[in-house]
């Protein structure tokens, strides 16, 4: 075993002892509130997650919001990055948009959301415009960032061998900004999904948003829990394979450095 | 000179952002097999020229015009992308449709042979310079611009690389524009050499050598630089700020 498979190891090992601590202490509480409704033990969420997977309750609602989540994360990544990029290149569009991006950074969520869906309607639409209007100003600002460090000299050499937009951009744009890319990709797939939440909650008829505020009508903490974790848990396993190995693979040149 | 152009340069006037004018009046024109060597001292603007000359620099009164179809550079810095070998580097320069050329010979020739899998990081600034010099000459250019291509080499490596950049005019008909601070080198390699001078700097001195000119012609134009421009020689090392003095033409 490698230095750096032992290292990974320990670092599992104590991930599972955090994980172990975690449920312990949550059987422990939820002994503590007795058999109430106020705080179910892990076993009884699991069960009630279980049944609820079976029904194809869980997956549908779950399937509704990861949907909304892929096209709006999708979305606020492009606009974002776009936007942001022309703001870190051009001083004249950074004076433009910038009032706009600090008017926008500072609107309350719940602001947006409800202009959305009085203005275009409670349809999905307004709900993944919203969340791309709520998420993409984070992302304009970090790859704005990438965009103010990008090397001057390579674009130089870049322009001094003509070389074509597709491959500038591929070749010496892009390996400078992914690490911004990869780091607002991290933080907004997080931020996305709980806004999507917030979104569901306000005006759709289905999705993990739409399930929690049933939940909280009938005063059910066994399925907001259930539905909560079982999201989060999605999303940890996206973010592990799928941003984890894309942050690897952008930043596996630098081993050789 | 044989041919039309590949490069014709007037800057009338270059200012720094400060306003400050840095060159003023400098003409050059360079015609296919030429090698120009730009001599002058540190500071004097020969890579501010090199940059215009390239198209980089467009903020300055006057023309360029590059009849070049493919024009190689080499920066004072070695510029290469840093997450890319030294292979995938020099291809990054080739421009679609252009046969690939052999990388492996070519590292041999600037020396840096068995350097195609090196990172940039991998390598000593002088190795990397001739990466990139590698990438310049890939193009099979037919105008290279060239600023200090001698720096951090060792004389045995220099000449060697000067015997290959020879070559260029000879096999190719191409043209070189090179700054540089070895007058025993330019005058050995050149066909022309442009003394850049003063504040602002312009065209102090300008002599053309004939392609085949033997060693007594050629040392017969070396005494006629030193004796119009001193510091061409190494004699007035570093000039900043205060204005040079160019020695009087002597008849």
């Amino acid at each position: 075993m490698g230095r750096a498979e032992r290292r990974a190891a320990t670092g599992t090992f104590y991930r599972l002892i955090g994980i172990a601590g975690f449920v312990a202490l949550w059987f422990l509480a939820a002994h503590r509130a007795g058999p109430g409704p106020l705080l179910p033990s892990p076993l009884q969420v699991a069960s009630f997650a279980w049944r609820e997977i079976i029904d194809g309750d869980l997956p549908r609602q779950m399937g509704a919001t990861l949907a909304r989540v892929a096209i709006a994360f999708t979305l606020s990544m492009a606009a974002g990055t776009a936007i942001g990029y022309a703001m870190g290149r051009s001083r004249r569009i950074n004076a433009f948009a910038d009032p706009l991006l600090v008017l926008a950074l500072n609107l309350p969520l719940l602001v947006i959301v409800i202009l959305a869906y009085i203005w275009i309607g409670l349809n999905d639409l307004a709900a993944v415009l919203a969340v791309v209007v709520a998420k993409a100003p984070t992302v304009v600002v970090t790859i704005r960032e990438g965009a103010r460090a990008l090397d001057p000299e390579l674009d130089e050499m870049a322009a001094a061998f003509r070389l074509p937009p597709l491959r500038r951009l591929r070749a010496v744009i892009l390996p400078q900004l992914a690490s911004y890319l990869v780091a607002s990709g991290r933080s907004g797939l997080s931020i996305t999904w709980k806004i999507v939440l917030v979104v569901e909650l306000l005006g759709r008829s289905d999705g993990v948003g739409f399930a929690l505020n049933l939940y909280f009508q009938n005063f059910d903490v066994t399925g907001i829990i259930a539905y909560g974790l079982a999201f989060a848990l999605v999303m940890l396993v996206v973010e592990n394979l799928l941003l984890q190995p894309l942050e690897r693979r952008a930043n596996a040149w630098r081993a050789h450095a | 000179m044989r041919g039309a152009p590949m490069l014709e340069a007037h800057i009338a006037a270059k200012r720094a952002p400060s306003g400050e004018a840095l060159l003023r009046d400098i003409r050059l024109t360079v015609g296919p097999g030429e090698i120009v060597a730009l001599l002058g001292p540190s500071g004097v603007g020969k890579t501010t020229t090199l940059r215009i000359l390239l198209g980089l620099d467009r903020d300055f009164e006057g023309s360029v015009r590059r009849a070049a179809t493919r024009t190689g550079a080499l920066f004072q810095e070695p510029r290469l992308l840093p997450w890319r070998d030294v292979r995938d580097n020099i291809r990054l320069a080739i421009p679609r449709g252009q046969p690939m050329p052999d990388i492996a010979a070519l590292l041999d020739e600037v020396g840096l042979p068995g350097g195609e899998t090196l990172y940039p990081a991998q390598l000593s600034l002088g190795m990397a310079r001739r990466a990139a010099l590698a990438r310049a000459l890939a193009i099979a250019p037919d105008l290279l611009i060239l600023d200090e291509p001698f720096a951090s080499l060792d004389p045995a490596m220099a000449e060697r690389i000067a015997t290959r950049l020879a070559r260029l005019p000879r096999e190719r008909g191409a043209a070189l524009v090179m700054a540089m601070h070895d007058l025993d080198r330019a005058v050995a390699l050149a066909t022309r050499i442009v003394i850049l001078a003063g504040r602002p700097a312009s065209v102090a001195y300008q002599v053309e050598i004939a392609a085949h000119a033997d060693d007594a012609e050629r040392a017969s134009v070396r005494a006629d630089v030193i004796r119009r421009s001193p510091f061409a020689a190494g004699s007035i090392p570093d000039v900043h700020g205060d204005a040079v003095a160019v020695a009087p033409a002597q008849g």
